[in-house]
């Protein structure tokens, strides 16, 4: 009985020093994090966590910090964050999540105050970040909380091969868009002999449909810079929903749903995607992606046939004075190009780190340091290259370093271009911010989605399409108090009065 | 002496015990079942109230926590008279012959069966006011089906469930009847056909929605070629109203068939032999068998099954989510798919009050076929 007790007892001992010294030969105790997991939480992607899942271990070998990605379905992201935070379940460390979400996010206190954490991390090369991303993007009242990993503007993209061709420009006007796409559709575009689409949106429900609506109406409902808003009137609260402006997005939307491929109202942004790159489309509407993924070997069809511009604009704009659309002109378009107003819209704000307060000192700091990581020039500069990552340029030091983009298979003259949509987006005084208000996920994903997408399949005409996000809007703002949401709107315009 | 009243203070104290022992005796019941009733109360009726109060409630964050305030009946009013009525109950269209028609055969119906119970032997008072109740409900739900399919109007996601629902389960009934009918004839190949019939529903709901979606697509996808023959590339069938209705209901259809067809398989073999032998001895039909023999013997089973489904078809979210979003516009949207939807933006109240809608829907219907149906069933057999 003793004999098997002590062998018992001598197989314990054993195994307990076995996992010891396993234990210390994997962690090296002179790390700096060395035991620590941080859980960061983001979308399924594979966009977005391929860049997190891929730098994770290559992290904890630098620091000893383990990194887990958890991925949710993005419909979901905000919701389960932000629930997993105020039911004090936090169960993520950091989350990398749309910066637009920071008017819910921050109030109640969830995120931790980056501002001193970014002016003494020399690694991050915070000054780098281009003025929009650090100043708007990643701060909210005055304190920085989100690091950028992501630039997010929407632009169109042509295929320069057809357009020069056939000796057309690039879209100045929505309606120089239409009149293209109506040019290309039903013809063969890639030379496999079937018919192919004039433009290729992403429209489906639920999906990214509101943001290219957005990107059309901002050109009607904004022209006298960035602090006019494109969303409410800074008087009242008033939505900028129901007017000559809106009518008008909307009408250019019903026309591009019909110059397209035959499932448009069904395809979201992947769909919309693969089909321009294979070929298939002359012109489409999006963020930074189709540059890289136009440049992707395996997956590419115009590599080197794609040009890229900013967001088209409009020679009639919303005169806020009397409600009617009324020509551009030196007051009423201040910042128009050949007559044309253009109003880029930064929708999303692009993919930003942010990191729970309620996390352990520890923990924070390692999270922080996983975040600089990702963003730093070395990380950052050859990602944002890279098509699947789905990050796009944000730094100055990626817009004026081109080896990069040659590396990755750019032609000079095609990353000259791509970068200077970007670029032209990005200094137009009369960016359009996205909404970053409490509650945007409703004002945009639900009831503006929703709108949208009963108009495109007809259940709604323009005056019951207008009628109802003004309606939706206007009860959710008394909802959540018509002052507040005013206050804070006004503050994410950085409007003082 | 000693023995005696030993003898008589035993007697004394096991009368007096005897109650005590029979009361728990009488009492060991509840307490057994009480473990049960706790967790049922823990995990169905605390969730069920606190629901019912999220629904009368709005949410909202605040410093390190989070707000719930009572609105009353707000979130309902949005859904029947506010902002979210014609995504909740759709538009009522102008009326036309057909919609007229249809509502009046369905009137004449309700009104046929409410004059049969008060005219025959078995009415009460309770029954007579529980029929009327049932019958003013589903005169009302008629009405609104009638008036946003049958017009120029559009079905809301209360009518577009009940559509669902209806459909997907007559149809589902009939096929799994119909190959559960086929299965137990001593056909070749039957064991393998049974086995191929239950696959459908032991894939995932979301596994289904993919498969229909790339089954839908006409531009590209598995049945390409086929669309390509019929020249029907450029049409997409997912982008109208009903072509998507219909794509949902037709992967609803494929994927719980089995379900059907497995019990009812199972009711049919265990059937005696004797009374379908002796019925084919005195020389009747195959239809005769199956109508008055068969049928009647798998009535049970049929209404119990189809009561499972009804219950489980109100709850239909993932084949819409996937295959459409609930698009385009509301065409596809199902109450959990619109519940769905409300909450993820956290509206949290909104959400509970839809949900509360179905529950409500889900109990109507229940009890109403039950009463109509399962009764009658279990009065014949």
């Amino acid at each position: 009985m003793s004999r098997h007790l002590a062998k018992a007892l001598g197989l314990v001992v054993g195994v307990g020093l076995m996992a010891a010294c396993a234990s210390s030969s994997n962690t090296n105790s002179g790390q700096k994090f060395s035991g620590v997991t941080v859980r960061v939480v983001t979308f399924t992607g594979p966009q977005i966590a391929e860049p997190l899942q891929r730098r994770a271990p290559d992290f904890e070998k630098a620091t000893g910090a383990k990194v887990q990605i958890i991925t949710v379905p993005f419909s979901d992201l905000y919701q389960k964050v932000l629930t997993d935070f105020a039911t004090k379940t936090n169960s993520y460390d950091a989350t990398v999540f749309d910066p637009q979400w920071m008017g819910d996010y921050v109030p109640p206190g969830y995120l931790e105050d980056l501002t001193d954490r970014v002016k003494n991390d020399s690694t991050l090369q915070w000054d780098d970040i281009a003025p929009f991303f650090r100043d708007f993007s990643a701060t909210f009242k005055g304190k920085v909380y989100t690091i950028p990993l992501d630039g997010d503007f929407q632009m169109v993209y042509y295929r320069k091969d057809l357009l020069q061709k056939d000796g057309l420009k690039a879209p100045e006007t929505w309606q120089d868009y239409i009149d293209i796409a109506r040019h290309f559709q039903g013809k063969d575009l890639n030379g496999d002999g079937k018919a192919d689409y004039g433009s290729c949106l992403a429209m489906k429900r639920s999906a990214q449909s509101y943001w290219a609506w957005i990107s059309i109406a901002s050109a009607f409902l904004q022209s006298q810079g960035t602090k006019q808003g494109a969303f409410f009137d800074l008087n009242n609260m008033q939505p900028l929903t129901n007017n000559p402006g809106a009518a008008a997005a909307l009408d250019v939307y019903k026309q591009l749903s019909k110059i397209g491929p035959p499932t448009q109202l069904n395809d979201d942004v992947g769909n919309s995607r693969g089909l321009f790159i294979t070929g298939r489309c002359a012109l489409s509407l999006d963020w930074g992606d189709i540059g890289t993924l136009a440049i992707d070997k395996t997956q590419s069809k115009v590599e080197d046939k794609v040009g890229a511009v900013i967001l088209p604009g409009s020679k009639q704009v919303l005169d806020r004075s009397t409600g009617q659309l009324a020509d551009c002109n030196a007051t009423l378009c201040p910042y128009a190009v050949n007559g044309v107003n253009h109003a880029p819209f930064a929708a999303f704000g692009g993919w930003s780190g942010a990191i729970n307060k309620a996390s352990s000192a520890k923990v924070k700091d390692a999270a922080f340091a996983f975040l600089s990581y990702m963003s730093a020039p070395k990380q950052s500069g050859e990602d944002v290259t890279i098509g699947r990552t789905g990050f796009n340029p944000y730094r100055t030091s990626q817009f004026t370093n081109l080896d990069e983009w040659t590396k990755a298979g750019m032609s000079t003259q095609a990353a000259n271009d791509y970068l200077g949509a970007i670029k032209s987006s990005l200094q137009s005084p009369n960016m359009v911010l996205d909404l970053r208000i409490p509650q945007s996920a409703y004002y945009q994903q639900t009831a503006l989605d929703t709108a949208l997408a009963q108009f495109l399949a007809g259940e709604l005409n323009v005056n019951q399409t207008m009628n109802q996000i003004t309606s939706q809007w206007n009860k959710k703002t008394d909802d959540l108090g018509r002052q507040a949401q005013l206050d804070s709107y006004k503050a994410s315009l950085s409007v003082t009065k | 002496m000693s023995s005696q009243t030993s003898e008589r203070v035993l007697r004394a104290a096991t009368s007096r015990w005897r109650p005590i022992g029979a009361r728990l005796d009488r009492s060991a019941g509840s307490v057994f079942i009480l473990p049960a009733v706790l967790v049922i109360l823990g995990f169905s009726i605390f969730p069920l109230l606190a629901s019912l109060y999220v629904s009368l409630s709005r949410l909202s964050f605040s410093e390190g926590g989070v707000d719930l305030k009572f609105v009353g009946l707000d979130n309902y009013a949005k859904l029947i008279v506010g902002v979210d009525q014609t995504h909740f109950l759709g538009v009522v269209g102008p009326i036309t012959p057909v919609s007229i028609a249809v509502l009046a055969a369905a009137y004449g119906l309700l009104a046929l069966l409410l004059y049969r119970y008060i005219t025959g032997p078995n009415r009460t008072a309770g029954g007579l006011v529980g029929r009327v109740v049932t019958v003013v409900i589903a005169g009302a739900l008629l009405w609104l089906i009638a008036n946003t399919i049958l017009t120029s109007g559009r079905p809301g996601t209360l009518v577009v469930t009940i559509v669902y629902v209806g459909v997907d389960v007559a149809v589902q009934y009939l096929l799994g009847l119909g190959l559960a009918l086929l299965v137990v004839q001593h056909l070749p190949g039957r064991r393998f056909f049974r086995v191929v019939f239950l696959l459908p529903m032991m894939i995932t709901p979301v596994g289904v929605a993919y498969l229909f979606q790339m089954l839908t697509d006409t531009s590209k996808g598995p049945l390409y070629p086929l669309w390509a023959r019929f020249g029907l590339t450029d049409v997409s069938w997912v982008t109208n109203p009903w072509g998507a209705r219909l794509a949902v209901m037709i992967g609803d259809v494929w994927q719980w068939t089995p379900f059907i067809f497995i019990i009812l398989l199972a009711a049919i073999e265990t059937l005696p032999h004797e009374l379908v032998e002796a019925a084919v001895v005195d020389g009747a039909s195959r239809w005769n068998v199956f109508w008055r023999i068969t049928f009647p013997q798998i009535l049970p089973a049929t209404t119990t099954v189809v009561l499972i489904r009804l219950i489980e078809g109100f709850k239909i979210i993932d084949l819409p989510n996937v295959l459409t979003n609930g698009g385009p516009g509301t065409a596809t949207e199902s109450l959990t798919l619109h519940a769905y939807t409300i909450w993820r933006a956290l509206d949290i109240g909104g959400s509970a009050a839809v949900a509360y809608m179905l529950l409500l829907l889900v109990t109507f219907v229940s009890v109403t076929y039950v009463n109509l149906f399962r009764r009658r069933v279990a009065a014949l057999t």
